[in-house]
């Protein structure tokens, strides 16, 4: 058996790992900008500024709330790759009802607020439902379940408008994507906070949240200590496919039109922030912190990298090797 | 006398705490088919697993015609010439049954599978050994019996295969097909193989075996042949002289009945089985593997659901198949398995303490995390868990403080009665005590318990009563003043 003290140490280094490597490449990212201020090839270190760092929680948001389902789904020992398309899906019916164009007006602010609002996350929830009784009831294995989903979902959301976008969006819906509150917090990041917090109350602190990790790390056992897993694991699902309608509220607003390409391999950088926060794909391990540290480094590293006019192609490969290497150190760690 | 083909002399095996093989001894010669006998955990498949080279043995010699030997990997001793046929199918089911007998070792012809070789050559295997199954035939498509054929053929595929280790092959067969076997055996031990047969089955040492070795609790007790040898001899041999584990029962049972069940049936594991069970009792369910003990047990629990027949708490009916239900009426269940059923094994002990108990100890679906705490605490002093604190995860503990993990989350929602499968499995001495401790001071306190068990001498020790299940009834009652070991292995077998 470990020792108290080496058992203290080892978890201390799991539990902030994640922060180190953010720290650290934030001080990388920091050090090239100041490097080229010295040459004088930049007035400023563009970098370290409140606007930029503003800016990467802006760039994460949407891609940090799907990673907060995921990351319940993840730790579910399962995998929901069918985000992106469900987000483009409840974007789509948010946008239909959030655009001028139809022409009704009864309550004008209500209409324009309350029923995308509600058509988005009552869409998602619905994609997510299916999702998580194909898994649960007819047990099918979640990556083809949500694949399935991840087509249908897309094709629904050309079905909607025929394949064509919508836009003139309401400016009472546009505030979800653009608005600021204080003239100062960008309304994508308040929620992206409200979903983190809520999320994080929901995983540690409920009873559900318990059985989410028992249901992932050994369903059998779960279900013999009496956890109901068909249950659980349905609204794992569900949960996972209402921040989907959240995330597409927000990239709708934020976009200022529906677009049916919308959120196209969205899951992947969702899978990436959670996988580099520290999750198994085996289930039954992962964190919401880690997973936010994880969007944060994408982020960072997408921001950083288009600071310093690196190719996107080249960004690709950059970003690829890191979740490789992140997996491989988690790994090496645990073994 | 001339030297035996496999001499294995005073084999020593631990694993973590818990001592598997103390003094395990096996000989085997050419020509001959040598029963291994005795019951679970006696130590039959841990010698056989250290002569296939699965785990390398702490202190002993292997010697094969007289040569010293030792393995290190499985390949080693096959190359060595020691072949198993597997007592669970391990066949490839997708695969043909040619490919199943030579996968990986299939002829080649310029880098590619020569598949007229490799058929050729599995006909006339099969045709040598009489086995009439075509090699093409899909294996998932043949019948049980004729695929655990297959496996025979695969484990003789290996010419130079001189020793060869059937583990209880009957298990899967019918009286028709395990005829044939037996014809194969014999016909393999006239052709000069030395040959290991593992059986629970009595009867069959008479048929087939011709030398025999009993293991029990580690330790080979007695060797020879079986020509004089009688059923009666042998089932005491096994039971043996006892090691004088130390028993805790303090508890009394009261008259009043606490739960019953009544002509229970869930085909094909078992029928019509009615019992009941008193306050403060400990009750055992004695039955080999395969007696529907298990499957019993999970459809008391609610884990599965009967074709018919009732069973009641307190008086009240239990809801068939709903598990809520059934820990809400106060039945807590420590299973057979506890790595596959019984705990999450990548979280931490309280995680898995707390588990059962959340449904009590939340509001609004928030966890009262002092109750939990307080639950956790309790069930770590109580059950005498040693971990470093409940923030360990519990695949760091040893064997018998994860089976305590088990117990603990069991209690830990204050049941009446408590489902015991092989409470003590795998469970080293002290553990052991702890968990009969435990038992006990539950059903002193009210609770009464169902426990299965294969140690007979646990299962004397414990019970107030003990049913026999066999094949799936129940065929008879002991009471545990007038019960011998030998009355209930009789009863089972």
């Amino acid at each position: 058996m470990t020792s108290p003290t080496l058992s203290v140490k080892r978890i201390s280094f799991q539990k902030y790992g994640i922060i180190i490597a953010f720290l650290a490449l934030c001080a990388l990212v920091s050090a090239i900008c100041q490097i080229k201020v010295m040459q004088g090839v930049w007035p400023v270190n563009v970098f370290l500024t409140v606007n930029n760092l503003m800016l990467i929680l802006h760039q994460i948001s949407v891609n940090g709330i799907l990673a907060v389902g995921m990351t319940f789904v993840v730790i579910s020992a399962g995998i929901d790759l069918s985000v992106g398309s469900v987000l483009a899906f409840s974007g789509m019916m948010a946008a239909s009802f959030a655009t001028r164009s139809t022409g009704v007006t009864p309550w004008s602010g209500v209409y324009f607020v309350a029923f995308p609002l509600l058509a988005a996350l009552f869409t998602g929830a619905l994609c997510g439902l299916v999702n998580g009784l194909i898994v649960s009831r007819f047990r099918i294995q979640p990556f083809i379940a949500t694949l399935g989903m991840l087509l249908a979902a897309r094709g629904l959301t050309m079905a909607v408008t025929g394949g064509n976008p919508i836009s003139a969006l309401s400016p009472e819906f546009r505030w979800f994507g653009t608005g600021r509150i204080f003239d100062t917090l960008p309304v994508p990041v308040v929620f992206l906070a409200i979903v983190f917090a809520l999320a994080w109350v929901l995983l540690n602190k409920t009873v559900f949240g318990r059985y989410v990790y028992a249901v992932g790390g050994n369903e059998k056992s779960a279900r013999t200590s009496g956890v109901n897993t068909t249950s659980v694991l349905t609204w794992t699902y569900i949960f996972a496919g209402f921040l989907s309608g959240v995330a597409g509220i927000i990239l709708t607003a934020k976009t200022g039109s529906a677009q049916t390409s919308a959120g196209t391999s969205y899951e992947l950088d969702a899978i990436a922030a959670v996988v580099i926060g520290g999750a198994s794909l085996a289930g039954g391990v992962g964190r919401l912190t880690g997973t936010f540290f994880g969007a944060l480094i994408i982020g960072v590293m997408n921001n950083g990298l288009d600071i310093l006019g690196v190719e996107s192609f080249y960004q690709s490969i950059i970003k690829g090797a890191l979740i490789v290497l992140a997996v491989i150190i988690d790994s090496r760690r645990q073994a | 006398m001339d030297t035996p083909r496999l001499s294995m002399r005073s084999i020593q095996k631990r694993f973590g705490g818990v001592k598997a093989l103390t003094d395990g001894n096996l000989t085997l010669r050419s020509g001959e088919v040598h029963a291994l006998c005795g019951g679970n955990g006696a130590g039959k498949s841990t010698i056989l697993s250290i002569l296939m080279g699965f785990y390398k043995p702490d202190s002993g010699v292997i010697e094969i015609d007289g040569e010293a030997k030792s393995f290190n990997s499985a390949h080693e001793a096959l190359e060595a010439g020691i072949a198993i046929v597997q007592q669970e199918l391990s066949g490839v089911p997708q695969l043909t049954v040619a490919e199943n007998i030579y996968l990986g070792s299939e002829p080649r012809r310029r880098g590619f599978i020569d598949f007229d070789t490799l058929n050729r050559n599995a006909e006339e295997l099969l045709n040598r050994l009489g086995f009439d199954i075509d090699p093409r035939a899909t294996l998932g498509d043949l019948a049980v019996a004729t695929q655990q054929l297959v496996e025979i053929a695969k484990a003789l595929s290996h010419s130079n295969a001189n020793i060869l280790i059937f583990d209880e092959p009957t298990s899967a067969l019918g009286e028709k097909d395990t005829q044939r076997l037996f014809e194969v055996i014999r016909e393999l031990a006239a052709n000069g193989k030395a040959i290991a047969y593992v059986t629970h089955r009595l009867q069959e040492v008479f048929t087939i075996a011709n030398a025999y070795t009993v293991f029990k609790d580690g330790e080979t007790v007695i060797e020879g042949k079986v020509e004089g040898l009688t059923r009666e001899m042998l089932i005491e041999s096994m039971i043996g002289g006892s090691l004088g584990t130390e028993f805790v029962k303090d508890n009394v049972p009261a008259p009043a009945t606490l739960f019953e069940v009544k002509n229970l049936t869930r085909a094909p594991y078992f029928r019509d089985v009615s019992f009941q069970l008193h306050g403060n009792e400990i009750l055992g369910i004695y039955g080999l593997v395969g007696s529907g003990r298990s499957e019993l047990l999970d459809t008391l629990y609610g884990l599965e659901i009967a074709d018919s027949g009732d069973v009641q708490i307190e008086g009240r009916p239990l809801t068939p198949g709903d598990v809520d239900g059934a820990i809400r009426s106060g039945i807590a269940y420590v299973t057979e398995d506890r790595a596959r059923s019984g705990l999450v094994l990548k979280a931490s002990v309280g995680a898995n303490l707390a588990l059962s108990n959340l449904r009590f100890i939340n509001s609004f679906g928030m966890v009262q995390e002092r109750k939990e705490r307080e639950c956790v605490d309790l069930a770590i002093r109580q059950m005498h868990i040693r971990t470093p604190g409940p923030e360990e995860i519990v695949s760091n503990l040893s064997g018998g403080n994860q089976q305590k993990v088990v117990l603990g989350r069991c209690m830990a929602v204050g049941p009446k009665v408590l489902l015991l499968d092989e409470p003590t499995r795998g469970v080293d001495v002290g553990a052991k005590k702890d968990i009969y401790r435990l038992i006990s001071e539950f059903t002193v306190g009210g609770g009464a318990a169902l426990m299965i068990s294969s140690d007979l001498e646990e299962i004397i020790g414990m019970c107030d009563r003990i049913l026999v299940l066999r094949s799936g009834e129940i065929v008879e009652e002991f009471k545990h003043e007038a019960t011998t070991q030998k009355d209930l292995m009789m009863a089972a077998i």
